[in-house]
């Protein structure tokens, strides 16, 4: 077994032991902390398929998490004060129902996906990271101004959503949901990297003449892997909503974008669970740092600094011991 | 609506592309010289408004407090390009990001520790306080029209230090060819800096004009940062013509809309709702248009193709 692997395992077991021990300690705060950690564990995830698997770096990945937390604030807000969603040009209301809730935030962050990439992509490196910022900032400023849905205040759902035969505000229960997501959504980019896909993918990244002469076309292949890229981290806001059961335009913010980008830094670019360890350390680091001091983004600020100028694989670079994961 | 007021409307939507311009051309030459993308140069923006709101409230003098601006912010640039930035040129793109994000982190919180997190204010000076009246009996702000006349002659002062002077024949020397001119005896790191500190004292002048009409307060400099990547994304990186064409085409587009598009959709829907749909579209009026300039030049409208 490689180092990687049996870091990996070690992760997700920690994941899954510190909060039945928290659970079995009566800590509820403990369990809500880690819920945190892995839902921001699959937002990174999600950014880190196209940041790490296709070199696509976007400073945007807010646009989909605040589109997945507005997803789920619509449909629940609609459900909950029966009011009907769409009346025209077919009947539509809204639902507490947590599956479906992701469904249409997953499908319609991947079309978002789909249209800021077809944009974006037609640009590369500097460009891109501008573009696909702006974008996410448009949103931001969308939001703010619509008035429908509480505009800048943001939109409270006083009770969590539902799932089948779960009690979803148990705090265990609610963070064994998001524990079993986050495995899947690992196990799915676990295999679509694996696949013909992932290393077309894989290739593009590191020659996209040689992809190009081998007939494929790096921009569909880029494009794709944006709008699952997006897909995923919209999941990973409609979860983040629920948890909080609110949702506001901080969600959509240029800070919220350059958060998971640093979920992805800090565990090790291009690992498939370099995000899971990146996430928990953040919120290690905010739980930890967060009590030292007041002006915590201090400190994240330094050891950002650090990891980037001295640490550039992040959590796994130092302890697999190798600097960048493939190339 | 009347003539009068769209001719102010036009006025601010100029005012407002140029304080944009003079953010947008220190980024764009940073990017040119050096192929950096800094996410930190609203942090300068936000040094310079600070410096300049402590002056004037120590003095009381508006003056000082510009130069105070400048020279912060200048200083600020400076030590950042030297402890941090120049180990990132060599670096990829994603590096940059996340390192000068780092230092907004830094910035920030340095700031609000020194500051508080209060506003602070930065009054106009009385000289440029109240109206001005101009041809055709239009009544405009005496404060504003003396930002679009500073910017303005900053911009040709910047585009006669790049098309005139030696530092400028470096710079664009430095653009085409980097090791070239290092080659040639041109100590490059120096003029590294040296353009990394103007563009952080545009910045920070920037931030000081905007301080007198705006609240001085953490967190000011990043939507002007967004804002001016539209701009430089319209205009083409690298080009400090593009970034003085993209810079008024956002501020105009900004302003008009927000002014224009609320009354228009009163036309089709009741006063209420056309606000509101009006709001909201010319909150992302700007992106469309950026959006629009990428769907036929990708590399923007002065951008190497």
């Amino acid at each position: 077994m490689s180092k990687e692997t049996l870091l990996n395992a070690a992760l997700l077991a920690l994941l899954a032991l510190f909060p039945l021990g928290a659970w079995l300690a009566d800590e509820p705060f403990l369990i809500t902390l880690t819920t945190r950690a892995v839902i921001f564990a699959i937002a990174g995830v999600g950014l880190n398929f196209a940041l790490g698997l296709g070199g696509l770096v976007s400073l945007g990945h807010a646009a989909f998490f605040g589109l997945g937390g507005y997803v789920m604030g619509v449909l629940a807000y609609h459900a909950q004060t029966y009011t009907s969603l769409l009346s025209w040009p077919i009947e539509l209301s809204g639902t507490t129902a947590m599956p479906i809730i992701w469904l249409f935030a997953v499908a319609l962050s991947a079309l978002l996906a789909l249209g800021i990439g077809a944009l974006s992509l037609r640009t590369s490196g500097v460009y891109f990271i501008m573009i696909t910022l702006a974008f996410a900032q448009m949103l931001y400023y969308f939001t703010i101004s619509w008035p429908a849905y509480g505009g800048e205040d943001g939109l409270s759902i006083y009770v969590r959503n539902k799932f089948i035969g779960l009690n979803t505000m148990d705090p265990i229960q609610f963070y064994l949901i998001c524990y079993g997501l986050m495995l899947l959504v690992l196990a799915l980019v676990w295999t679509f990297s694996r696949s013909a896909f992932g290393l077309a993918l894989g290739a593009a990244r590191q020659n996209e003449e040689r992809v190009l002469a081998l007939g494929q076309r790096p921009y569909r292949l880029y494009l794709t892997a944006f709008a699952i890229s997006g897909a995923i981290t919209g999941l990973a806001g409609a979860l983040f909503a629920d948890l909080n059961r609110f949702v506001s335009p901080t969600m959509f913010s240029w800070q919220t974008s350059g958060e998971i980008m640093i979920f992805v830094i800090l565990g090790g670019v291009g690992r498939v669970f370099g995000p899971v360890a990146g996430a928990a350390l953040f919120i290690l680091l905010e739980y930890s740092l967060g009590g030292l001091s007041d002006y915590w983004h201090v400190y994240l600020g330094a050891i950002l600094l650090g990891v980037v100028l001295f640490a550039r694989g992040g959590i796994y670079g130092l302890l697999t011991g190798r600097e960048v994961a493939h190339d | 609506m009347s003539f009068i007021l769209f001719i102010e409307q036009l006025l601010n939507g100029l005012q407002f592309g140029v304080m944009l311009f003079l953010m947008a051309a220190g980024l764009t030459l940073v990017f040119g010289v050096m192929g950096l993308i800094n996410l930190a140069h609203g942090s300068l923006y936000m040094v310079g408004a600070f410096a300049a709101a402590a002056t004037a409230t120590a003095t009381g003098s508006f003056l000082l407090a510009l130069i105070a601006s400048l020279v912060f912010a200048a200083f600020a640039g400076v030590l950042i390009e030297v402890l941090v930035i120049r180990r990132l040129y060599a670096r990829d793109h994603l590096d940059q990001v996340l390192a000068t994000f780092a230092l907004i982190l830094i910035f920030s919180e340095g700031t609000r520790w020194l500051f508080g997190s209060f506003p602070l204010f930065l009054d106009k000076p009385d000289w440029l306080s109240g109206t001005v009246n101009l041809p055709f009996g239009i009544i405009y702000s005496r404060y504003r029209l003396a930002m679009i006349l500073a910017g303005l002659a900053v911009a040709a002062g910047l585009f006669w230090m790049i098309a005139r002077t030696r530092i400028g024949i470096r710079i664009r020397a430095g653009e085409n060819d980097r090791e070239m001119i290092a080659a040639l005896g041109v100590n490059i790191s120096l003029l590294h800096t040296f353009v990394f500190a103007l563009g952080a004292a545009l910045a920070g002048f920037a931030g000081a004009l905007i301080g007198a009409i705006q609240s001085v307060q953490v967190g000011m400099g990043e939507p002007v940062l967004i804002l001016a990547f539209v701009v430089i994304v319209i205009g083409g990186i690298g080009s400090i013509k593009g970034a003085f064409i993209g810079a008024l085409l956002v501020g105009l587009t900004d302003t008009l809309g927000r002014f224009l598009l609320p009354w228009l959709f009163q036309f089709v829907m009741s006063p209420s709702s056309a606000n509101a749909v009006g709001a909201s579209l010319s909150s992302m009026s700007i992106y469309l248009l950026m959006a629009g300039v990428l769907l036929f030049r990708p590399k923007g409208l002065f951008g190497s193709q």
